[in-house]
């Protein structure tokens, strides 16, 4: 198999504007953990090539926990072993176990340069929090980093993401994420928003961020792989990789996602629900039949993100059809908009079409 | 002279304002009279149509016989019809009452008259009916019976000292309404003998029967095998069926003067028998028909266009069978460059338009796209040529026309006095003249205004209650034409005109409403991926302008732990968005667009 993702939802406390999930119910982290490692036990596969363990925050597990965790994950041999660690939950011993267990990649949350927004988006910890940590991993010798950075921050003007992009460069990380920030329902700041207490940025700054950061990290080597990742040449992240290539992985722990033998289905998504669920032997919520019209749709809304395309061959050997026979239409009718590139081998995003992502993936939805 | 079967017979129908509980009275009458049993009750039992249950308004006629044995003994047959209440169907009221010796006029005890009360007092009145008032709602604590008993006999003019105080909702004072019928209502007459006459008061299409006329006998009889003719569409016909209403059809031998029972006779469509049409002999034909007959005219014109094109064939069979039904409603088809084919449809008012629209959206499960509502505006033009303008994209060119003129209405409005200033307002900003005011008590007036029909058929009703908070009540009659200086008010999208939203507008009003229409526009259209400038114009010249501006990022948030499912649905609900929406040269737009402009003061 692929990839494997593991989940944990715990946090020190919620960022304003995050709707993943996670909780701080800390007291749970033995009995997930134990629960967890159930789920993994009962998997049918003796290796991943790839492992991510997201959150939440993974770094928040104690030392025993942690240790237990990574024992078992230990044994999958993956080559690519991504653990989330987040500044302000990470101690030098944490850092030495997971060097000790095989995890081989760190993605880091810094979100902004500037305490000021740091505090804006509920986040934990500051930049000397950051900065600290940050030299922690370094020091035991970690050289695949990936740090996580977010524009459009209500009140970050554009000299502010220059400032963090710039900076951020200088600490030499192997890769990049540059998400815009997307006020979700339910979360505190879109309840902000309705109130009208949030200076949100407007479009057109946003998009002038969106764009420094382009420019800025493919002319310092780390190169636009996908439409909010960066990394330097080889360090491109495996694991997200599987996703966009609409190619089958395993998810554990509570609220995981799983594509597997042509389904799509996912844990509950309640800490003690998935804890109780597990103790009876399976947690999954849903399970979804993924025809082969969405497998196609996802193909294409997955692949596009990735800055090279959908290859057209590997298009025709996975579905027995050629990209055009079902897109004929579509893909002339973006092409004339200026929104994809279709070349012999590949179909692509324009700069334009990343920018109107979601107007282009909606052509390859398929009924 | 009534006979002495005669004598035992009363045909009534009841009155009342909207929510006063006309509807709730008919169900305890049946229940009483023991015409179905509690089992077979159900509330609004008349009312048949799922739409008419959904909103507590009657829009067909029905009719039922009751049974009511008396204090003697004595059996007596009341023909209950149930009229419309709403001022779109006001002729087919006016037939229903035409089929009776009397109305119950139920009156709220707490409300008192209302417009309705007044509009439909006066109509029977004018078909010489006996009213016989009733306060209904007793039971309620806010009840002041004795003010309303006074306010019948000085508004109206009716003695209403022993008017029975009912609940027809706890089921109070039912009996003394039975009494009541039979002793103030008259017993019909007419000679059996005499040539047949019998009036439709309603009719509906039946796939077995054929259409289904629901009568009154006014002199004669008629029994199967009765060759009939009709006389306002000349037809003629074999009866193969009569029958009274217990409510459902019963068969029955014959119907006689002074009957309320239905007719069939293999009639293909309710055209060929129409509301307020007489039955008479083709044989021996009466001399005259009855009096009132006039066929239905629709007073309201709007484009219905399927929202998905391919529906074009579906839409049309829809709006043919359900005008199989309804006399009133007419259609034909016509071409809008902006909404590809449809059909040009005429209805009696703002109401009846609702109606069909909602009816072919959930019976026959049609997707529509419909344009602003229009009233027929009358063009003369420079070469004397005179011509109904019913769709605004027909309005010849300024030129052409010596003048135009737009229907007007008899507006009677009641509210307490302290909302005199609001309702002042409001109909100032309708273009209403004002003609004059009554006190009806010391605390509430009648105001009476002259004003276009254009003005109140979208929303003035809801506006005049929501200033009023809800105390005011409506009623309005058509009144003719008036000369208006008009003007046709077009909008562009992207340069181009998009006949579908002009509208025929006042001139002094035009600038103003363009601007607002600009600006509705620009909400209620999406941005695209490019700029779409939003002009309204007269003849040439731009009065206002708006800009949608250019889509410039749509782009999914972040996809995390491959929870691929989510963002798949979020890009199916915005697909199934985009599907819903009209495709004008390169612009979508939402289907609510073409009504929108209607709704901008």
């Amino acid at each position: 198999m692929n990839s494997l993702y593991v989940h944990i939802p715990f946090c020190i406390k919620k960022c304003l504007y995050c709707d993943f999930n996670s909780n701080s119910d800390l007291n749970l982290q033995d009995a997930y953990v134990e629960a967890l490692i159930k789920e993994i036990r009962s998997l049918d596969y003796d290796e991943f090539n790839t492992i991510f363990v997201g959150g939440g925050t993974p770094t928040i597990l104690n030392l025993k926990n942690m240790e237990k965790l990574l024992k078992e994950l230990m044994k999958f041999n993956s080559k690519e072993f991504t653990f989330e660690a987040n500044p302000g939950t990470i101690t030098g011993d944490k850092i030495k176990l997971l060097k000790e267990f095989g995890v081989n990649r760190i993605s880091m949350g810094l979100q902004a340069w500037q305490d000021r927004l740091l505090k804006k988006l509920g986040r934990v910890h500051d930049l000397n929090d950051f900065l600290f940590s940050y030299d922690l991993i370094r020091k035991e010798q970690f050289n695949n980093v990936n740090i996580d950075l977010m524009f459009a921050i209500p009140e970050q003007s554009v000299e502010d993401w220059i400032e963090t992009v710039d900076n951020v460069l200088k600490i030499k990380p192997e890769h990049i994420s540059c998400y815009s920030l997307i006020i979700e329902e339910g979360t505190p700041f879109y309840k902000m928003e309705m109130e009208g207490e949030l200076k949100v940025v407007d479009e057109s700054d946003e998009r002038q961020m969106y764009y420094y950061s382009v420019s800025k990290l493919n002319s310092n080597g780390l190169n636009q792989y996908e439409i909010s990742n960066f990394s330097m040449n080889g360090y491109e992240c495996k694991h997200n990789i599987t996703y966009w290539k609409n190619k089958e992985y395993i998810g554990v722990g509570s609220g995981a996602h799983s594509y597997e033998n042509g389904f799509r289905y996912f844990n509950i998504r309640k800490t003690d629900g998935y804890i109780k669920a597990m103790a009876n032997g399976s947690a999954v919520e849903e399970r979804i039949k993924i025809t082969k019209n969405d497998e196609i749709s996802e193909y294409m809304f997955l692949g596009l993100r990735m800055i090279e395309g959908i290859n057209k061959k590997d298009f025709e050997e996975r579905f027995n059809l050629k990209v055009e026979d079902i897109f004929q239409k579509e893909i002339i009718k973006l092409e004339r908009q200026n929104l994809i590139i279709n070349d012999k081998s590949s179909i692509k995003l324009t700069p334009k079409g990343i920018d109107l992502s979601n107007q282009v993936f909606l052509h390859f939805l398929m009924e | 002279m009534a006979s002495s079967r005669q004598k035992r017979i009363r045909n009534f129908c009841i009155i009342a304002h909207i929510d006063h509980g006309k509807s709730t009275l008919a169900d305890r009458l049946i229940e009483k009279t023991g015409t179905l049993t509690q089992r077979e009750m159900e509330a609004q039992v008349l009312d048949t149509m799922e739409l008419e249950k959904e909103r507590g308004i009657t829009i067909k006629a029905q009719a039922v016989r009751l049974i009511h044995t008396d204090e003697n003994g004595q059996e007596y047959i009341l023909n209950l019809i149930d009229t419309p209440g709403h001022v779109d169907f006001n002729y087919e009221v006016s037939r229903s009452l035409a089929a009776c010796e009397g109305a119950i006029l139920v009156v709220d005890a707490t409300q008192g008259i209302q417009a309705q009360t007044l509009a439909n007092c006066y109509l029977a009145l004018d078909h010489d009916l006996e009213i016989v008032p009733v306060i209904n709602k007793i039971d309620l604590p806010s009840a002041r019976p004795d003010e309303v008993k006074q306010e019948i006999e000085d508004i109206i003019g009716l003695d209403a000292s022993d008017a029975p105080l009912i609940s027809a909702k706890v089921g109070l004072g039912i009996e003394e309404v039975l009494k009541t019928i039979v002793e103030k209502i008259p017993c019909p007459s007419g000679d059996e003998e005499d040539p047949l006459r019998a009036l439709i008061f309603d009719s509906y299409y039946d796939s077995y029967k054929g259409v289904v006329c629901y009568v009154r006998v006014m002199e004669g009889s008629i029994k199967p095998g009765t060759k009939i003719r009709l006389m306002a569409t000349e037809k003629e016909y074999e009866v193969a069926e009569v029958g009274i209403f217990t409510p459902s059809l019963l068969n029955t031998q014959e119907l006689k003067a002074g009957d309320v029972g239905y007719v069939t006779a293999s009639i293909k469509n309710v055209r060929d028998a129409r509301v307020g049409d007489t039955i008479t002999e083709a044989e021996r034909p009466a001399k005259e028909p009855l009096e009132g007959y006039r066929p239905a005219i629709p007073m309201v014109y709007c484009g219905i266009y399927p929202a998905d094109g391919a529906k074009y064939t579906e839409l049309r069979e829809a709006l043919e069978k359900l005008q199989l039904n309804d006399a009133a409603l007419v259609f034909e088809p016509e071409t809008s460059i902006a909404l590809g084919f449809g059909f040009r449809c005429g209805f009696l008012g703002l109401l009846h338009m609702e109606i069909i629209q909602e009816r072919l959206e959930r019976e026959y499960n049609l997707d529509l796209v419909t344009t602003a509502p229009s009233v027929i505006y009358k063009i003369t033009k420079t070469n004397g040529e005179v011509i109904d303008l019913t769709n605004p994209t027909n309005m010849p060119e300024p030129s052409e026309i010596d003048y135009m003129e737009e229907p007007i209405v008899k507006a009677s409005i009641i509210c307490p006095t302290e909302f005199v200033g609001a309702v002042m307002d409001l109909c100032q900003e309708k273009r209403g003249t004002f003609k004059n005011m009554e006190y009806l008590e010391t605390t509430r007036v009648m105001l009476h205004y002259v004003m276009p029909l254009n003005e109140i058929v979208y929303d003035f009703f809801d506006t005049l209650k929501s200033r009023t908070k809800g105390y005011a009540s409506l009623d309005y009659e058509l009144a003719g034409y008036m000369q208006s200086e008009l003007v046709k008010l077009d909008i562009l999208l992207n340069g181009d005109i998009v006949d579908a939203l002009s509208q025929i507008v006042p001139k002094e009003r035009a600038y103003q409403k363009g601007r607002a229409i600009a600006e509705k526009l620009k909400d209620i259209i999406p941005r695209q991926m490019f700029e779409i400038p939003i002009q309204a114009a007269i003849g040439s010249k731009i009065i206002a302008r708006e800009t949608i501006r250019a889509l410039r990022k749509d782009v999914l948030a972040k996809c995390y732990g491959g929870d691929i499912t989510r963002k798949k649905k979020l890009l199916e609900k915005q697909k199934e968005g985009k599907k819903r929406m009209k495709q004008i040269g390169t612009v979508e737009v939402p289907q609510e667009a073409f009504m929108s402009v209607l709704k901008v003061d």
